[in-house]
């Protein structure tokens, strides 16, 4: 028997590694210099579907909503294991809230069809809220289970996984279909060079569109099969509007979030007062005696 | 007069407990909890969820709710998130709640934002601070009264944004540990005790807890009044040594940065900043950290912070006090020698 698993997948700036040359003047991070990259615990996320390929028999089908380049992170995909891709992208899906994005990403996954697991990793870097996975699973009304290490056995009815907990760990056992959240708990593997030859070529529609207009050159009925001879070579990135899926425009994009953002501050490096102090004994003995007498050390 | 109090629902504050012992999170939100319904003229409930969970609950009024709201069955323990969503949506439909506030902490993660998909609700999540203010949505022309200002780092916790939740109640948040201050209880207040009868199914206890690990964490770092953390720039495990000398010294807790605890040199346990624990002690000695914004938004409102680092250019000295340019080495012994001298 072979399994089903989707990996919903997020393509993140970079808020890890800000670097000098992504600080404005005003000292403000300036969003567009950071480099686009996929986003850490949603490669562990793929890393153990992965894993349950080579231990179980799996079809890995790798979903992201975002912008039409997010299908980098597809292929990246691709390059390491997953052999099937979705993008979701409609206008209609910007300005999401977490609320909204687990909603389209439910259409996706029904549009997707019978599946036996989704995993997401925990959160995202950019927005750190871990609310995706949960509410996806609220959506599809199965079972989740969030944070998971490990899976210790996978059947035809149920997994059995190992998860953190405050202080600890446990084990949980969950009927199928369920809903996985992923830590950083192994090691991604890498882009294989042999993947990467073969699926350099994968295409979304879009991109292929971008191919011909780049060669000034549109012709709908060459597209249509251009994109059907990729499908058959296994190189289609499939790309799905909120139409496509069945979306409620009312339920996604702004439209669909209830939580609105009423004022951002850059957080900027503002220089306090700061005594420096000498390394010498007399310098340390000096602060010392100063923290005892305002009582700060007892 | 229409009385405003009837009009809206109360705060609620979601219980944690662990064996009966109520997480100091909840504890921490029970008092912020009070204090946001003050201002809106309504009340502070607690729900509390488990099994023989019942003693907690003289505590949530001496902490300052005015109401809890009791379920206890066998199924509701240990924590899982099925039926603890279950029995929170049930209350929420039948009572409304204005707002409700979880504690940041990986139970408030998983139910809180199962429950909001349910209930079509926005949930903001690690909100470091709560206020009541007025929103006036511009955009969609639209003005809201006395709305939860729900503040947060974003972006790495290089931006911090206020997020209003404009939909039905509740308006829900996740908060994270330590932040905000949790006031002395008061043994003379008491409250309304509600009863719920849990209405669980066999659909909601699908998941099974086959084993469950856990110890309770031997550092409190919250509750130090002196925290030494090192950095990368301590170097090794063995150089830990140091840091772990002067906080036995000085009769404080060892904390650390991601970067330390990354390296493997000190447990998660220890780990200061966005993805660990918030402190504020009457002291911080910040030995070999650069300072970065994850990390210094879990420790900027300490009293006191000493800066050590070798770099004059570390970040973490726009935030100290006092700044020490210097190798750990070196200050580190002259510190405990001038501080065992005097005392």
């Amino acid at each position: 028997m072979s399994y089903t698993v989707i990996v919903f997948v997020k393509q993140v700036p970079d808020t890890q590694n800000i670097t000098g040359e992504a600080m404005k003047p005003d000292g403000t991070v300036n969003r567009s210099a950071l480099p686009a990259i996929f986003n850490p615990e949603d490669l562990n996320a793929l890393e153990l579907a992965l894993q349950l390929k080579d231990r179980y028999g799996a079809k890995v089908v790798v979903g992201t909503m975002g912008p039409p380049n997010a299908a980098e992170v597809l292929r990246s995909s691709l390059y390491r294991g997953a052999d099937e891709c979705v993008l979701l992208t409609d206008r209609s899906f910007a300005g999401a809230d977490t609320l909204a994005t687990s909603y389209a990403l439910s259409c996706c996954a029904n549009k997707i069809g019978k599946f036996d697991l989704i995993l997401c990793g925990r959160q995202a870097i950019d927005g750190d809220t871990a609310q995706v996975g949960p509410q996806l699973a609220e959506k599809l009304k199965i079972p989740q289970i969030c944070y998971i290490e490990e899976v210790i056995k996978l059947d035809k009815k149920k997994i059995v996984a190992k998860r953190a907990i405050e202080g600890g760990y446990e084990i949980l056992e969950s009927p199928l279909p369920a809903l996985l959240t992923v830590i950083d708990s192994n090691v991604p593997r890498p882009q294989a060079a042999r993947k990467i030859m073969k699926y350099k070529n994968a295409r979304t529609r879009s991109e292929l569109a971008k191919d011909h207009a780049n060669a000034n050159y549109t012709d709908a009925e060459q597209l249509a099969v251009e994109e059907e001879a990729l499908k058959q070579k296994g190189l289609l990135i499939y790309e799905w509007s909120a139409d496509d899926v069945g979306a409620d425009k009312g339920r996604t994009g702004l439209a669909g979030s209830p939580t609105k953002v009423k004022n951002i501050m850059s957080v900027v490096l503002t220089a306090t007062d700061t005594k420096k102090i000498e390394p010498s004994e007399e310098g340390i003995k000096n602060l010392v005696h100063e923290l005892i007498d305002d009582h700060t050390l007892g | 007069m229409i009385d405003m109090s009837e009009k809206i629902g109360n705060v609620w504050i979601f219980i944690e407990q662990e064996g009966g012992v109520i997480a100091d999170v909840s504890l921490e939100l029970v008092c912020k909890g009070r204090e946001l319904a003050k201002r809106l003229g309504i009340k502070a409930e607690a729900v509390l969820l488990g099994d023989n969970v019942g003693k907690c609950v003289d505590t949530l009024y001496h902490y300052g709710c005015d109401t809890v709201f009791l379920a206890e069955d066998k199924r509701l323990e240990p924590f899982t998130v099925l039926p603890y969503a279950k029995v929170l949506i049930d209350l929420i439909k039948e009572h409304k709640p204005n707002i409700l506030l979880f504690g940041a902490t990986l139970k408030g993660r998983e139910l809180g934002p199962r429950v909001a998909s349910e209930k079509l609700a926005g949930l903001t999540a690690d909100c470091t601070d709560l206020q009541i203010d007025d929103f006036d949505d511009k955009v969609n022309k639209q003005f809201y009264k006395n709305k939860l200002m729900q503040i947060r780092p974003a972006f790495g916790g290089n931006i911090i944004a206020t997020i209003v939740n404009t939909w039905d109640d509740p308006q829900m948040v996740t908060v994270r540990e330590g932040v905000m201050k949790m006031d002395e209880p008061d043994k003379t207040r008491k409250g309304t005790l509600v009863k719920v009868t849990p209405k669980l199914s066999n659909d909601d206890v699908i998941v099974k807890v086959m084993e469950r690990v856990r110890e309770e964490k031997e550092i409190n770092l919250k509750g130090a009044q002196v925290i030494v953390a090192g950095g990368y720039g301590v170097g090794s495990k063995e150089n830990f040594k140091l840091i772990y000398a002067l906080a036995e010294a000085l009769g404080g807790e060892v904390g650390a940065s991601r970067a330390a605890v990354d390296a493997g040199w000190i447990d998660h346990d220890h780990q200061v900043g966005q993805t660990g624990v918030t402190v504020r002690p009457k002291l911080y000695i910040a030995c070999g950290i650069s300072g970065s914004i994850q990390h210094r938004a879990g420790m900027d409102d300490s009293k006191k912070i000493i800066a050590i680092n070798t770099d004059p250019g570390a970040p973490i000295f726009s935030v100290a006090h006092y700044g020490i340019v210097g190798e750990l080495n070196d200050v580190i012994p002259k510190m405990i020698k001038a501080y065992k001298a005097k005392v």
